[in-house]
């Protein structure tokens, strides 16, 4: 290759990399200005979704007290389920679980369900779906009071033949021309209380942080 | 060129969304509402304006053969300045806009107008055009969200309080009282029929005024071979 043609291939590289470095520390510096901020929004947002669950009643930092885990059985697809527990002096309040009903009718329905103590729902709310504007979205707490319809049920009540929309013959309405939105939601959040059922110690027990803290299945 | 063709060029003669037709994917995805057309088309615009002025700030800098990577490179840090500033500061409105900001890296609009004006243009009138190149996107996805959130919900500006926070609440119109909603115009196949008709109504405006051979898609040839 002559001199000169290796050359201008030089000075091309190093206008692309000179390029590359201004864009990189531009990036890194507005990532440092911002970083707080974002973190701090996200906290908020995730508190609001919290607070429509459990307003009160708890007196540790929700958000902290909070550790994931995945169990194929309960919650498939290799989903990461979050547990937030609740407390009052110590004693457990609720735990409330953050996963995915992974039947929707288009792609997986994110689902936030707070359990009372006791073993019944304090809450659910759908926090993301794709499902169809104007058929699917009635689960939406905005759209209508379907997801509210939940709040203290239990596995006990209805019993467990009656978790199911009506269309299955079981306790759930569904909506118009919508049935398979409701029945995921629906057996989500009972395969959820099922899940609570067994492992209640072991969600209120298990360390906060932790990823994927060591569980003994009470089922063996 | 003087600013003002300039600004006539991006608003009307090669509008981006309705004659260049170029980034069709966020115009046709997110204009449910109007204010979802508004947010994303201030994140698109902002991106034109700060890409361009800095394509041509470096045109002395970046050597013909790798200006393609180059601009990648310039356009991909604005829309992630962008992206962070977002989530900073309204963090309500990335999350219904989700991955339409990233994916402003995307839009042809913004290398096609590196490529062909700012990289020949010195930075103020880039910077221009990049205004002008992305008010008229903006328009475009502003409109289609009047006409779809309209026909759909009856409503205009419902979900306001993501822009505007406490403003934003009082700004919701509803136009059609007791609307029970029209489901087309909300899916994918009501955007392109409302974009469709957006375009008819443009191309009839242009030949009423006697202007119809100026703004023929085919002149736009340039711009439309830097990217599908």
């Amino acid at each position: 290759m002559s001199k000169a043609g290796r050359n201008s291939m030089l000075k091309s590289a190093a206008s692309l990399g000179l390029v590359a470095v201004v864009g990189t520390s531009l990036l890194a510096a507005v990532n440092f200005l911002t970083a707080e901020r974002i973190v701090a929004q996200e906290r908020r947002v995730m508190l609001e979704q919290l607070g429509q669950i459990i307003p009160d009643q708890y007196d540790n930092v929700l958000l902290d007290d909070r550790f994931g885990f995945q169990d194929e059985h309960y919650f498939p697809k290799g989903q990461q389920v979050l547990a937030y527990r609740a407390r009052s002096q110590g004693e457990p309040v609720a735990v409330v679980l953050k996963f995915k009903a992974i039947n929707g009718y288009n792609g997986d329905i994110g689902l936030l369900a707070g359990i009372n103590a006791d073993g019944s729902l304090r809450g659910v709310r759908v926090i993301s779906h794709k499902e169809t504007p104007g058929l699917g979205d009635y689960i939406e707490v905005e759209k209508s009071d379907w997801i509210t319809r939940f709040e203290g049920k239990s596995l006990e009540n209805p019993n467990r033949s009656a978790w199911a929309v009506q269309r299955d013959g079981g306790d759930f309405d569904q909506f118009t021309g919508a049935t398979i939105t409701p029945r995921a939601v629906v057996e989500a959040v009972r395969n959820a209380l099922e899940f609570h059922a067994s492992h209640q110690q072991w969600l209120y027990s298990s360390p906060a942080g932790a990823q994927n803290p060591a569980r003994e299945d009470p089922a063996k | 060129m003087s600013y003002r063709q300039i600004f006539f060029d991006g608003l009307w003669r090669q509008n981006t969304g309705l004659v260049v037709l170029l980034g069709l994917c966020p115009l046709l995805a997110v204009t449910g509402t109007v204010v979802n057309g508004i947010g994303l088309g201030l994140a698109t615009m902002l991106v034109l304006m700060f890409s361009n002025l800095a394509v041509s700030l470096a045109r002395g800098v970046i050597r013909p053969e790798i200006r393609i990577p180059a601009f990648v490179l310039i356009i991909a840090s604005v829309v992630t300045v962008i992206q962070l500033l977002m989530q900073a500061w309204f963090y309500d409105l990335y999350r219904v806009l989700g991955i339409f900001i990233p994916l402003i890296v995307t839009n042809c609009a913004i290398i096609g107008r590196a490529e062909a004006f700012a990289s020949r243009n010195a930075p103020l009138p880039a910077l221009v055009d990049g205004l002008a190149t992305g008010l008229g996107f903006f328009l475009a996805l502003v409109l289609l969200g009047a006409v779809r959130e309209i026909a759909g919900r009856g409503t205009l500006f419902s979900q306001a309080r993501l822009m505007f926070g406490e403003l934003g609440e009082t700004m919701q119109l509803t136009l059609i009282p007791e609307y029970s909603g029209f489901l087309l115009a909300m899916l994918p196949p009501g955007a392109f029929i409302g974009l469709g008709l957006l375009i008819a109504a443009r191309n009839w405006l242009d030949s009423r005024s006697g202007r119809a051979s100026a703004g023929a898609p085919v002149q736009s040839a340039p711009l439309a071979e830097t990217g599908a």
